[in-house]
């Protein structure tokens, strides 16, 4: 299938020294690699290692502050995706630009740069269909495809521009473990006709199965280059997590306190169009405890958050209690009025309104249990007190409480949403992507903030696919995979090759976090 | 006797039909870009005098026609610079664009009040278009057929060409269309244009076909039957033309029932009945979105901004 | 070269400024669109706009004509802040004109002080009925209240026509098109010896500042914002949109409704087919005018009806045909979405360096 890698062959693509910032971030620093015709290169790293904003320069979607990029031996400039495309660079992207209500041959259509007639394109298409045995019918309607058909059209259309290197993002974030065996044998296929490919991911399991090079990035940075065909998970998983991380002492907070929050078989059917299905997930956050919930994005972590928070009440009011309280068919309201506090991954038009002031920001879900509104009034001077007492607290910086929501930067309107939840003192705070999006300074300060509030007896359940961040707080943890939630673990016990695994893509049907999909392919014991 | 009956019915149907189909047909083409134009009562309005105006003054209905289409275009910019280049809401821009089309339309009619022209008449030759039963097919006027033709040319340019495509692709989903590099904005600019050409002639079919004599707001809220139209036609040309003679049967039940004698039922009852049906066909159209069919598209009437 | 800039926050100054931009800049629009056509644009704008305001006597009729903008505006502007958007209210205020004049016609040989307050009653219970039914198809069947409203509006109109051509039609009024008169029992009391000052104006005032306090000091007010501008938000901090909607769209239509009865017991005195006069239509216009804020409003309602009075004087004084008003009203509409622009962007000079 694929051959042994000649070393005298020309680098297709050959980056040198590519730095890139971002106000506040170094995104990219000093970044070296190369890929060679026909060789399947890993880019390994976790979420915010820099991956995305190197493919990016690549692709022409942004530019590099410094370095330089050699095309087949010759440095070039790619200032637009179009150029890149010119030059024979393809991409699939995590997220596809696909229209729902339209064919797949139209969609295919629309991604050319040029316009092809329309029974020419349909031979075309029909060729690389079949030479790749790819299963696509291309009269089908976007929106009734699945995810792993969704991403075929997005490889054809690069296809049929013949690439010389195909760049695939996260390109199994999003499918079923036969769509990413599928998957895999066209890549290799691809890849033995001499196309180069660039393959990002942070799935150890796959990049070991896939990869002939691989080029571990962590915090902006190259911090290894390796084979994964011989290195070791383990070695790989500490390459990428950082080793230092297992020094992080954990709030003494083990104590295993009384039940807080109970959910008992909750199933609830996602919203349409996409959304992912909760089956069956069942855990229990005891006071005092921080419970953390990893997995990939989009396998149900939203709709886990919108179904505790009573957005999307449950059919049975058992399936959820609150300190013994049955609470699954409440509406958001009374839940909160009992204590439970919500904070959802988008801060802008969800958690918040971006056109309300921090005071009337404060309303909406201060309001239940604290006196702010009695009687439906407003008490005006009693929410701008409360709003100046979460500013303050959080050193959330801004012109006070008249300042709108949307002139805060993201940390910032972190900082204030996470102190209205916690400022209310809930018995549980469930919180989804706590610091998504945010500068190391506010990120450590919430963090603390988690960490006191279950010291003080809350139970927190902080749903996150930042695994940092999870190993740093949380006592328990599980994995949350496609709507399915595995049993929770002590962080405690678990050794840094299951937590690669666990990063992995784990599918929760056997009830352990660290097992599943993914380690018979690893032909290594489970412990190093 | 009663085949004269049913020509006579045939002709006053397609004639009540064609305005709203033609208005229908250019919204459709906005909706399908993303837009939500509610100023087709407005824009036709502005056509309806313009087209009045120019043929009475040129003695030319054909200019008065080319006017018309004017006239739509000059006020679908209108809403297009406020909704597209200053991002201005595009319901009360809608809103505000029927109540201008009211206002305009009355001031620049107020001169011709009871004044008459020539009707747009048959195109084909007397022998075929006055013939008692063939006028049923070559009995109408210019517009009818431009109408026919113009359905026809909308379903072939949405489904088969690549300006369609893209077109459509916009109202789908203007960030990936942008993302991919289509000029979101310009192609919206050019549907509306489209509708507003479309909508200013069918507004003119009133004052120069239907009723040759200037009466203030004559279209008598036709632009928004046009709206519900293009729910009901589920944004499918075919469709609109089954939609459009649909209702023109119900908005000529008035007058059938004139013609068949029928007096117990008062007329006023009776001209409710297309604004009725409208209510009628919007809430069986929703019950049968409720099988998850994908119809309207998706971008309708958000606003899309490139930065 | 001259750029747009987004605004970090929209401008609290442009926010008030733009409507007094806007009105500005309709009557210099104004004053050049009526000098093309012919007329004496000058003094045509100058009594539209200002003769209204600067001629005592005109003060009264300028009430008369604003009471029911600022009632039927208020209601829809509540609606509009939950986008809701209730542009039917024309109908609504036919309808409860219609419920009124029927309790006043089955009450036409009774006295009591009693019969004008069910006559009220039967307004507000009018139109909010003509309201719910787009409430309904909307809440429970997600069809656009944007059409059906208007629709029901010429059903309104229809029904009207009916009722004052045939089973409501004036026993004693030589077969003219429409109702008895109300008695005196049944019209709104005169606040002002000898003018035609009624007693919607001060109804008017006091429902704009209670919708006022309801929209800034309650939880109501924060329910029905909220919903219009994030609804995801909403639905996280506990609000029912369902129920906002039929709030908005009850309170809507009750209050047009009860503006139609204050005008069918007050200037007309009973239904004749002219009575739709469209103020259901230019209140959508006061309430942007307004910004949507209740004391705004009356502002909005204040300016609308100085351009229906104006629009008289001017029919006079330049011959200007009534029809300008509408144009008139329907431009400054125009002029104020375009000057909206300037709220959430500024103009600045591009810089040509990348």
């Amino acid at each position: 299938m694929t051959q042994p890698p000649d070393q005298t062959v020309r680098p297709r693509l050959a980056l040198s020294h590519i730095s890139k910032s971002f106000p506040g971030v170094k995104a990219n620093e000093d970044i070296s690699l190369s890929v060679r015709p026909g060789e399947i290169h890993a880019l390994l790293g976790e979420n915010g290692a820099g991956k995305s904003t190197l493919v990016k320069i690549i692709y022409g979607v942004q530019q590099a502050d410094e370095g330089s990029i050699a095309w087949n031996g010759e440095t070039v400039a790619i200032p637009s995706p179009k150029a890149a495309r010119r030059l024979g660079i393809g991409m699939v992207f995590q997220h596809f630009s696909l229209f729902d209500a339209m064919t797949v041959i139209e969609n295919i259509a629309l991604g050319l740069d040029e316009a092809v007639d329309r029974d020419e394109l349909k031979a075309r298409v029909a060729a690389i269909l079949d030479s790749y045995s790819l299963p696509l019918d291309p009269e089908r309607e976007v929106h009734t495809l699945s995810v792993g058909e969704r991403q075929r059209i997005e490889i054809v259309r690069c296809l049929l521009q013949k690439p010389k290197l195909l760049i695939m993002d996260e390109p199994t974030s999003v499918l079923t473990p036969q769509e990413v065996d599928k998957l895999f044998l066209t890549l290799r296929q691809i890849a033995s006709e001499g196309c180069a490919i660039l393959y990002i991911s942070h799935k150890l399991h796959e990049i070991k199965a896939l990869c002939e090079a691989a080029t571990i990035l962590r915090g902006g940075k190259v911090v290894a280059t390796c084979d994964p065909k011989i290195e070791t998970t383990k070695r790989m998983a500490e390459l990428m997590i950082g080793a230092e991380l297992r020094q992080i002492v954990h709030g003494d907070s083990s104590g295993a306190g009384a039940v807080r929050l109970s959910v008992s078989g909750l199933t609830l059917a996602g919203e349409p169009p996409f959304g992912t299905d909760l089956e069956g997930v069942s855990f229990e956050a005891r006071a005092g405890e921080i419970l953390g919930i990893a997995g990939v994005a989009g396998n149900g972590q939203s709709e886990l958050l919108t179904a505790l928070s009573g957005e999307r009440p449950a059919t049975k009011a058992d399936a959820i209690t609150l300190d013994g309280k049955p609470i699954g068919t409440m509406s958001a309201g009374p839940r909160r009025a009992l204590g439970l506090a919500c904070v959802p991954e988008e801060r802008n038009g969800h958690a918040a309104v971006p056109d309300f002031s921090l005071a009337d920001n404060s309303i909406l879900t201060a309001r239940h249990r604290l006196p702010l509104t009695p009687l439906g009034i407003i008490s005006t001077g009693d929410v701008k007190n409360f709003a100046d007492s979460v500013i303050k607290r959080f050193d959330v910086r801004t012109t006070g409480t008249a300042a709108l929501a949307r002139s805060l930067s993201g940390g910032n309107l972190q900082k204030f949403i996470m102190g209205r939840e916690i400022g209310q003192q809930p018995g549980v705070l469930v919180v989804c992507q706590p610091t998504w999006g945010v500068d190391a300074g506010a990120a450590a300060a919430i963090r603390q903030e988690l960490v006191d509030l279950a010291a003080k007896g809350s139970a927190v359940v902080v749903i996150s696919q930042d695994l940092d961040e999870l190993l740093e707080l949380a006592d328990r943890l599980c994995v949350i995979n496609e709507g399915r939630l595995s049993a929770p673990r002590a962080v405690a016990e678990l050794g840094i090759d299951e937590i690669g695994l666990m990063m992995g893509g784990v599918h929760g049907e056997s009830g352990h976090g660290a097992s599943g999909h993914g380690a018979s392919d690893l032909g290594e014991p489970a412990h190093a | 006797m009663t085949t004269a009956i049913l020509v006579s019915i045939v002709m006053t149907l397609v004639a009540a039909s064609t305005p709203i189909l033609l208005a229908a047909l250019g919204e459709l083409v906005v909706e399908k870009s993303g837009v939500l134009n509610l100023g087709v009562e407005g824009m036709m309005l502005c056509g309806a005098v313009a087209g009045f105006a120019v043929a009475f003054s040129t003695g030319s209905t054909g200019l008065g026609l080319v006017a018309a289409c004017g006239a739509g275009i000059a006020t679908a910019m209108v809403f297009a610079v406020l909704t597209l280049s200053l991002t201005a809401n595009q319901v009360a821009t809608g809103l505000a664009l029927t109540i201008f089309g009211v206002g305009v339309s009355s001031l620049i009619g107020a001169g011709f009040v009871g004044r008459t022209i020539t009707r747009l008449g048959p195109v084909f030759p007397a022998a075929l278009s006055e013939h008692p039963l063939l006028r049923a097919v070559f009995g109408h006027d210019i517009v009818v057929y431009l109408s026919l033709a113009l359905v026809l040319g909308v379903s072939l340019f949405l489904r088969r060409t690549r300006a369609g495509l893209i077109l459509r692709a916009v109202g789908e989903n203007d960030a990936s269309a942008h993302a991919i590099g289509y000029p979101v904005i310009a192609i919206r600019y050019g549907a509306i244009a489209f509708g507003g050409a479309l909508a200013g002639l069918g507004g003119a079919y009133f004052s120069l076909a239907l009723t040759p004599m200037w009466a203030d707001r004559l279209t008598a809220g036709r632009g928004w039957i046009a709206l519900a139209l293009v729910v009901f036609a589920a944004w499918k040309p075919g469709r609109l033309l089954l939609g459009a003679y649909l209702f023109g049967a119900v908005m000529t039940l008035e007058l059938q029932a004139k013609a068949a004698g029928i007096t117990w039922l008062a007329p006023e009852l009776l001209a409710m009945a297309p604004y009725l049906a409208t209510v009628a066909v919007l809430t069986m159209m929703s019950i049968g979105r409720k099988t998850g069919r994908l119809d309207a598209p998706a971008c309708l009437g958000k606003p899309f901004s490139a930065s | 070269m001259l750029e747009w800039r987004r605004r970090r926050e929209p401008s609290p100054a442009m926010l008030y400024a733009s409507p007094l931009i806007a009105v500005v800049l309709t009557m210099l629009i104004g004053m050049i669109v009526f000098t093309a056509m012919g007329y004496d644009g000058f003094h045509a704008v100058r009594d539209i706009f200002l003769t209204p305001f600067l001629e005592p006597q005109r003060w009264a009729d300028l009430g008369v004509k604003a009471a029911p903008l600022v009632i039927i505006a208020l209601g829809l502007a509540i609606g509009f802040r939950a986008n809701v958007w209730n542009i039917g209210a024309e109908g609504q205020y036919i309808m409860g004109a219609i419920a009124g004049t029927g309790v006043a016609l089955a009450t036409y040989d009774m006295t009591g002080w009693w019969i004008l307050p069910a006559m009220a009653l039967a307004g507000i219970l009018g139109g909010m009925a003509w309201a719910a039914i787009p409430a309904f198809l909307r809440v429970k069947l997600q069809v656009s209240e944007i059409l059906t409203s208007l629709m029901l509006t010429y059903v309104a109109v229809q029904g009207l026509y009916y009722l004052v051509r045939g089973p409501w039609k004036d026993p004693d009024g030589f077969n003219f098109p429409q109702t008895r008169m109300f008695t005196t029992d049944q019209t709104l009391p005169v606040m002002m010896e000898g003018s035609l000052v009624h007693l919607g104006i001060p109804v008017a005032v006091i429902i704009a500042l209670v919708a006022w306090l309801l929209m800034e000091k309650t939880t109501a007010g924060y329910a029905v914002k909220v919903v219009g501008l994030a609804p995801a938000a909403a639905r996280h901090g506990g609000f029912s949109a369902d129920r906002v909607t039929w709030a908005t769209l009850l309170a809507s239509g009750g209050l047009a409704g009860l503006a139609g009865l204050f005008e069918a017991a007050g200037p007309f005195g009973q239904l004749t087919p002219q009575f739709p006069t469209g103020y259901g239509f230019t209140a959508i216009i006061v309430a942007f005018l307004g910004r949507l804020n209740p004391l705004g409003i009356v502002f909005g309602g204040i300016v609308l009806a100085a351009t229906y009075v104006g629009g008289e004087i001017a029919q006079t004084t330049v011959r200007l045909p009534q029809a300008a008003t509408g144009m008139f009203q329907a431009l400054l509409l125009f002029v104020l979405l375009a000057t909206d622009v300037l709220v959430r962007y500024r103009i600045g000079w591009k810089v040509r360096a990348a």
